[in-house]
């Protein structure tokens, strides 16, 4: 271990954790490769969810891997902050939604 | 004055074709010198060996294709000077504007003697612009009489730099030749960044005027293929998922069509090796490049049945080879004045750090994808 938790160098070790557990992580990978083919979903589509929910999780490996991924498959700087913001807005609503479970708390008790 | 000694390239009052930038020649910048770029990739940037990379002929060893020989010469593409109205950012010629080296009348000569009962099926114009070689007209006429195939590497915007290139759609359909544009982006943001201010905005009227000769549409036979080049320190995305995009988005925004996408990878050589290394993405590319090492696309590298001939007679395994100065391997066939076909048929490819720009990925031609 060195000093910071996070080391982007880490990222291209990321193939290496099959070294402590093969099986599932071979089960990972080719289930990884299988999710972001070209399908239903274009390749192209996947990268840019798979960038905002990089965001969302705030993973920063993900986050480098998606920002190249995402702009070298063509989305534009604005394309790819539009998703950002959906990944932020959800988060955001998401933490506001729960206004809701509060007001009706609050609701039951107050008077 | 006569008007095919016109240096000029511009019309009258116009404005230079984009960007300010000037040519690393111009500049007197060290990249352009070629032993230079060839230190930086062998060495490093400070040559001084912290960073290296596997040697690429140890690549091409471990794979059993080396040392690497041709599979027999099919396509002849010429050089027809550096000199060209745009200074793309990512030029492996250092083209431009101030670049005066051309192919002279007699060297194209030699260039049509070799052609005469030489098995190349295609010869491929390329430059800088090659159509501001006072000779260019004149030289396509003569290769047509010899019956090739012939390919002009068109930068799209020289159609509208002068009025006296304004009928080049229709010189080109009339002597059927093939061309291949660069146009790296189907939105104006990344083309201009990589090409200039305002190469989008030309290129796509000189499409439009040569769809509207006929490039580019069924049943026409006039084929007009499109170059991708990545506006950035990245490698291409799937070719055949990006000409889908590039058709849908350019026939829905501009009425546009053309036959096929090809894309390209950058060589880390001279202006792009420049940008490169003035981003601080030189060594995250070549990282990247090596690690995308593809033995299929190293099969099927184009100086395996591609020669290449420079402004001034010389001959090159490939394009990039040229611009690095990296003289063809061949004993007695050096220059198109002694031209020997077995020979180079027989000879050792010149191969350097940069060829992994051809290999990674998909693989990178001037046709593009090689293992799509």
């Amino acid at each position: 271990m060195n000093n910071n938790y996070y080391n982007s160098d880490d990222l291209a070790k990321f193939g290496n954790i099959g070294e402590f557990q093969k099986e599932v992580a071979d089960k990972f990978f080719g289930w990884y490769g299988e999710v972001f083919k070209d399908s239903a979903l274009s390749a192209k589509e996947k990268s840019l969810i798979a960038l905002a929910v990089s965001h969302a999780v705030q993973c920063p490996y993900c986050i480098d891997a998606y920002s190249s991924d995402a702009y070298e498959k063509g989305y534009s700087e604005a394309q790819m902050m539009e998703a950002v913001h959906v990944a932020a807005a959800i988060r955001g609503g998401a933490t506001l939604v729960h206004g809701v479970q509060m007001m009706n708390k609050v609701k039951d008790i107050a008077m | 004055m006569n008007e095919n000694n016109d240096s000029s390239i511009l019309s009258p009052g116009q404005r230079p074709v984009k960007d300010s930038m000037n040519s690393l020649k111009a500049r007197h910048n060290i990249l352009a010198d070629a032993h230079e770029q060839i230190g930086i990739l062998e060495h490093g940037a400070n040559h001084d060996d912290a960073f290296r990379l596997a040697p690429f002929q140890q690549k091409l060893g471990e794979i059993g294709l080396y040392p690497l020989h041709p599979t027999g010469i099919e396509i002849f593409q010429v050089n027809m000077g550096k000199m060209c109205n745009q200074v793309c950012k990512h030029c492996h010629v250092d083209a431009g504007p101030d670049r005066k080296e051309i192919m002279t009348r007699e060297t194209m000569q030699l260039c049509l003697d070799t052609l005469k009962n030489s098995p190349v099926t295609t010869v491929d114009l390329t430059g800088g612009a090659p159509e501001l070689n006072p000779q260019f007209r004149w030289f396509v006429e003569e290769i047509k009489k010899s019956g090739k195939h012939i390919i002009v590497r068109c930068n799209l915007t020289i159609i509208l730099a002068n009025k006296r290139f304004n009928d080049l759609p229709g010189f080109f359909r009339q002597h059927a030749v093939e061309v291949v544009s660069s146009l790296p982006f189907y939105t104006a943001d990344r083309t201009n960044r990589q090409r200039g201010d305002g190469v989008f905005e030309e290129s796509i009227k000189a499409l439009q005027m040569l769809n509207a000769v006929g490039y580019g549409k069924e049943g026409t036979g006039l084929v007009l293929n499109l170059v991708y080049n990545p506006a950035g320190a990245f490698l291409p995305p799937s070719q055949t998922m990006l000409e889908k995009e590039f058709k849908t988005e350019l026939m829905k925004n501009f009425g546009i069509a053309f036959n096929q996408l090809y894309t390209i990878t950058n060589m880390p050589i001279s202006r792009y090796l420049d940008y490169l290394l003035q981003s601080g993405n030189y060594e995250k590319y070549m990282e990247k490049l090596t690690a995308a090492f593809n033995p299929a696309a190293a099969k099927g590298i184009m100086c395996r049945n591609t020669i290449s001939v420079g402004w001034d007679g010389f001959l090159y395994d490939c394009d990039f080879n040229q611009m690095l100065d990296l003289k063809i391997s061949c004993k007695n066939s050096v220059h198109l004045s002694q031209f020997n076909l077995a020979n180079l048929n027989k000879r050792e490819i010149v191969v350097n750090q940069h060829c992994y720009g051809c290999t990674a990925g998909a693989g990178s031609s001037c046709g593009g994808a090689v293992d799509p």
